[in-house]
């Protein structure tokens, strides 16, 4: 193992911890982050001459410190109205003077403040997801470029925007309380969803990084779950990622095309993920009796593992957790949702009432969604020429070629 | 990727039945457990009696034989172990390194096969594998 591979380690495991440390004292997450990667190049050029330290957290801390307290110095004789730093600057040579010591303190509400400042919805949610793998995941510019498949400069655009608008809008570094902290956690949980989902939709392309957002998001919401325990929501969206990655070994056929959860092969399933998923759940479900979205979510996705085959699925559990949805986070994609659902627990007649219910929904004039659920019911309905048409207006509205040519067969054409 | 970090305790393998661990060295464990959770990493972790309490089934010349612990010719026995979830081989080493283990105890760090990693006709024998986990 070489020791650029060993630093590597040591700062996916280290930079989230020192970085927040240091944004506690600096109040800049930017500065924090470039002090942070200063000490990691330090490393680079270090331990391969001198070997790795033997507490290498330590080792780093102490450099970080050193040049952190040499930026404050420099800024406050520079600039001697910047009161507020020469206060920082007492405070953290007060505070840190003992390295050992500050490794035991206990870095969880560091960590907390970091990802609730790095998800800030004050950012748009793109530049939220880059920040949070950069400062959390400890991922490069270039990793997070190729996760979210853009070019590398629009990645560290992001990056660079979102960390100064943190430092414009002087977001407190800072774990709301309170009301504040339910709206700012929602914040969070949606960022790290929209990692995983990242990674999950897209079913396609060779690059191995984008199947392994899916594990960089279970590895913030694990992390999540564990700094705070009694958070039903948080919880709920872990069981939920995990129960949705438990299906991508049947997700995709031997071609590459897509195969739809009622068709998938349940043996290739990974039950490993479904009992943690079942069993998260299950802990969540003692922490609150008013659900929110993710572990609603959550709950329609765990009545799908346990069905052993997509026959014994409890239809009727499914439409009464997404008629719940419906009331805590009202969408028409939930609505669509409730409609498949309600179709299969109690006849489609009533699957269509709520289909035709949403038919001016101006979310959905582009969707094909709408149209192939609604085919999809008439069908059974026995309403053939109706159902055809439906499907023709979907195959139009698709952008996926092997989804059209399905939607297309459907009308019979 | 998952990986498994096997650890051998030094002397474990002559190590009285009713043996247990100490606070001290417990609460020096948790707190690296707790590590571990905390960076997300952490799967599933479990400790093992001393062998001496269990017993070996060897099936030389095609007979299964059973023979009590403990194990008069064996150096090295597992004493627990824990699965990790993270990017790399390296990270699972680096966490390994950091294992507040004594000075003659081992941790063997081996990397589980995913089903994706057997070829595919090994992979259609193989089909119903997962279940069996649950």
């Amino acid at each position: 193992m070489t020791a650029t591979a060993t630093i590597e380690a040591v700062w996916r495991i280290e930079q989230p911890k020192l970085t927040a440390r240091l944004a506690r004292y600096l109040r800049d997450i930017g500065l924090a982050e470039e002090i942070a990667g200063d000490a990691f190049l330090l490393a680079l050029e270090r331990w391969p001459r001198d070997g790795i330290p033997r507490n290498p957290a330590a080792w780093l801390t102490e450099v970080a410190r050193n040049r952190a307290l040499d930026r404050l110095r420099r800024t406050t004789m520079i600039d001697g109205k910047h009161r507020e730093l020469a206060i920082d600057l007492a405070e953290l040579e007060r505070e840190m003077p003992d390295i050992e010591a500050a490794l035991d303190e206990d870095i969880d509400d560091d960590l907390l403040r970091l990802i609730f400042t790095a998800c800030h919805p004050v950012l748009p949610a793109e530049q939220r997801a880059a920040l949070a793998l950069r400062l959390l995941g400890g991922l490069s510019t270039l990793e997070i470029a190729r996760a979210f498949l853009v070019p590398e400069a629009t990645a560290a655009q992001r990056i660079v925007r979102a960390k100064r608008a943190l430092r414009d809008a002087a977001i407190p570094f800072e774990t709301p309380r309170g009301q504040e902290r339910r709206e700012r956690l929602a914040a969070v949980l949606e960022v790290v969803y929209l990692i995983f989902n990242g990674g999950y939709v897209a079913t396609a392309g060779p690059d191995w990084l984008r199947a392994d957002l899916c594990g960089e998001a279970l590895r913030l919401g694990r992390s999540l779950a564990a700094l705070m325990p009694d958070e039903p929501e948080v919880q709920g969206l872990v069981s939920l990622m995990e129960l949705n990655a438990s299906r991508f070994p049947a997700r995709t056929g031997k071609a590459g095309e897509p195969i739809l959860l009622l068709d998938q092969d349940r043996t290739r399933w990974n039950w490993s993920l479904i009992r943690r998923g079942l069993d998260g759940l299950n802990r969540a479900m003692t922490l609150t009796s008013t659900p929110g979205p993710y572990l609603l979510q959550a709950m329609i996705a765990a009545c799908h593992a346990r069905a052993m085959t997509s026959a014994d699925t409890d239809w009727i559990a499914i439409s009464a957790y997404y008629q719940a949805l419906a009331l805590a986070a009202p969408s028409p994609i939930v609505e669509i949702n409730r409609a498949v659902a309600v179709g299969m627990a109690f006849g489609p007649a009533q699957g269509l009432a709520i289909v035709e219910a949403l038919k001016d929904e101006p979310r959905l004039k582009d969707s094909h969604l709408l149209p192939t659920v609604r085919g999809d019911l008439l069908e059974k309905l026995g309403h053939q020429t109706e159902a055809r048409a439906a499907f023709r207006q979907a195959a139009e509205l698709t952008g996926n070629d092997r989804e059209r040519a399905l939607l297309l067969a459907r009308a019979g054409d | 990727m998952r990986f498994m970090m096997l650890m051998i305790p030094g002397g474990y393998a002559e190590a009285a039945p009713d043996v247990r661990p100490d606070a001290k060295g417990v609460e020096a464990m948790m707190k690296y457990n707790e590590e571990l959770k905390k960076a997300g990493v952490l799967l599933a972790l479990d400790g093992l009696h001393p062998p001496s309490s269990g017993a070996r089934v060897s099936f030389k010349g095609g007979k299964p034989v059973v023979t009590d612990g403990p194990f008069a010719e064996v150096k090295e026995v597992l004493g627990g172990y824990w699965v990790i979830d993270v990017r790399s081989r390296e990270e699972a080493i680096e966490w390994a390194r950091r294992c507040p283990a004594g000075e003659n105890d081992l941790i063997e760090v081996r990397r589980v096969f995913e089903m994706s990693d057997f070829p595919e006709d090994v992979q259609k024998v193989a089909e119903g594998f997962g279940e069996l986990k649950s």
